[in-house]
């Protein structure tokens, strides 16, 4: 189990900062540093002054690595249903789509990242702490599928809490439908990278964001299968400190590369070239 | 008899183990430790037999009898290396083109600092991704508990089952309590708002059948027997391809219908 703080930003204006309250400057809350929304998006949402790592958004993850005006986006209208009747998940997502502005908790399409033409998906962090249910899976398996359609290498930045509780068996079956598509995507030859983000956990961190043929993590980013408290909870030990970051995990051998924002899209591109295919 | 009852039944120690059914089930069954990178998990039991003649590959999770065995296997709760000695096995199944057998009880995958400095997440992640490429028949049986991803990782299967009194859900009832309701004591609540029963997995079509126990183990067995005998009859004839294809469409199904 997580905790929610960590898949919503302190100061929600810093993610719908379009939405309201436009031209007046944020605050970062690492160092109380004033900044415009126009400058904190230059600088990749990420503090100047103190490097404060604020949340980013689906949409604001696409305007920083995607070609800009390049980005078709699948699926939109896709959202999930109530497949168990779950008590309250009807009002949840209706809350979750008027506090992120999203139908769903991942953003799936084409794009290109510096003229390389790929498939793109990005977590929505402020969607039910980026969780997959069944639209999820839904998205993201044909985003995958027609990947390999298109010969087309997928790149994808995961946030994640895990499988949508809500959905119940239906979240878990997400998790093998997801691997069969990326499966299959792998099958043809093509490339998949994956950018873990803060936090990547749960069935996300136990499937599809540990396929890729290259993962690369936002430094400082919690990624693991269970979340730090439920260990704590579990085991009654003190876990040690940068347990479960993404520096831990590029020590323990599970990530490729740590990777700032800053640097993310050319890294991207470079990755991408030397995966050239012939188109279809 | 209510949900979390249910939920109980599943988990009750007076239930027969994987170990008996494949002692049961299995003739010649030899057991085959490790996964050749970090050690052997007690909480999966993998090896190699005869299912009627036919020789197979079996995996379970392996939750133990008494209190000293359960200690030794972690109640069923696979480390990563546990999930890695039955990937091992797997290939080993698609090398020699032999169906791949599983019984699946756990409460879930290990929690642990170990099992994440390990990367569980990583574990099962592999396996899922291995399956969905298996060339050869895989049939899983939920036996008692199927627990979240730790259940999954053995159950990416063409044909899933259960015992009438098993379970299945992507979190325990206790943790969606916790999670969903803030309140640790409201598990009869969350034990059916998480629809975990065999009925239940049925109608969503997560299952191929509910295999009735009866009254005594022999029976529950047989009804074992049968699914096996007739899931493998179902997929015999089918190319490699076809068989992966099949396990992809199954799961490809599930939650696909939206708008």
């Amino acid at each position: 189990m997580l905790d929610k703080s960590m898949f919503k930003s302190p100061n929600l204006r810093l993610e719908h900062g379009l939405a309201d309250g436009a031209g007046l400057p944020l605050v970062c809350p690492g160092c109380r540093r004033e900044v415009s929304q126009e400058v904190f998006e230059q600088e990749f949402c990420q503090c100047a002054r103190c490097g404060y790592t604020h949340k980013m958004s689906a949409r604001q993850r696409i305007a920083m690595i995607l070609d800009e005006g390049s980005f078709l986006e699948l699926d939109a209208g896709l959202q999930s249903s109530d497949p168990l009747g779950f008590p309250s998940y009807r009002e949840k997502l209706n809350q979750a789509r008027t506090s992120s502005g999203e139908k769903e908790a991942v953003i799936t399409g084409l794009g290109s990242i510096e003229g390389r033409r790929c498939a793109f998906f990005a977590s929505e962090p402020g969607f039910m702490m980026g969780s997959m249910g069944a639209a999820v899976g839904e998205k993201l398996s044909r985003l995958f599928d027609r990947a390999a359609a298109d010969r087309l290498s997928v790149v994808g930045f995961t946030i994640s809490g895990g499988a949508r509780v809500q959905e119940g068996i239906i979240s878990l079956m997400q998790m093998a439908k997801v691997s069969g598509a990326v499966r299959r995507h792998s099958d043809a030859g093509l490339l998949y990278i994956a950018v873990l983000c803060d936090a990547t956990t749960g069935g996300v961190a136990a499937s599809f964001a540990m396929q890729a043929d290259i993962i690369l993590a936002e430094p400082g980013a919690l990624i693991g299968f269970a979340g730090p408290r439920v260990i704590e909870q579990t085991t009654r030990q003190k876990l040690p400190e940068g347990f479960q970051r993404a520096e831990f995990q590029l020590e323990k051998g599970f990530v490729g590369k740590l990777c700032r924002r800053p640097e993310q899209k050319a890294l991207l591109a470079s990755l991408l070239a030397m995966h050239e295919v012939e188109p279809a | 008899m209510n949900a979390y009852q249910k939920v109980q039944l599943a988990r009750s120690n007076l239930r027969p183990d994987a170990n008996a059914y494949i002692s049961q089930l299995i003739d010649g069954f030899i057991e085959l430790h490790g996964d050749r990178r970090f050690a052997d998990d007690a909480a999966v039991v993998a090896g190699l037999g005869y299912f009627e003649g036919q020789c197979v590959t079996v995996l379970a999770l392996e939750k133990g009898v008494d209190t000293p065995e359960r200690l030794r296997r972690n109640f069923g709760s696979a480390q990563p290396e546990g999930y890695r000695k039955t990937l091992w096995h797997m290939r080993q199944a698609q090398k020699f083109r032999r169906p791949i057998l599983c019984l699946v009880d756990t409460a879930g995958a290990a929690c642990g600092i170990g099992a994440e400095e390990r990367g569980q997440g990583q574990a099962i992640a592999e396996n899922l991704f291995e399956m969905m490429g298996l060339e050869v028949p895989v049939l899983s049986v939920i036996i008692g508990e199927g627990g979240s991803g730790g259940a999954l990782a053995l159950a990416c299967a063409n044909r899933v089952y259960m015992l009438e009194n098993a379970i299945y859900s992507v979190l325990s009832p206790e943790g969606a309590a916790s999670i969903i309701y803030k309140d640790a004591d409201k598990v009869d609540e969350a034990s059916e708002a998480l629809k975990l029963s065999a009925q239940d997995m049925l109608r969503f079509g997560v299952i191929e059948g509910i295999l009735q126990e009866g009254s005594q183990f022999e029976l529950a067995a047989d009804a074992i027997r049968n699914a096996f005998r007739k899931g493998l009859k179902q997929l015999q004839g089918l190319s490699g391809e076809q068989i992966r294809d099949q396990r992809y469409a199954r799961f490809a199904k599930l939650g696909g219908n939206l708008r």
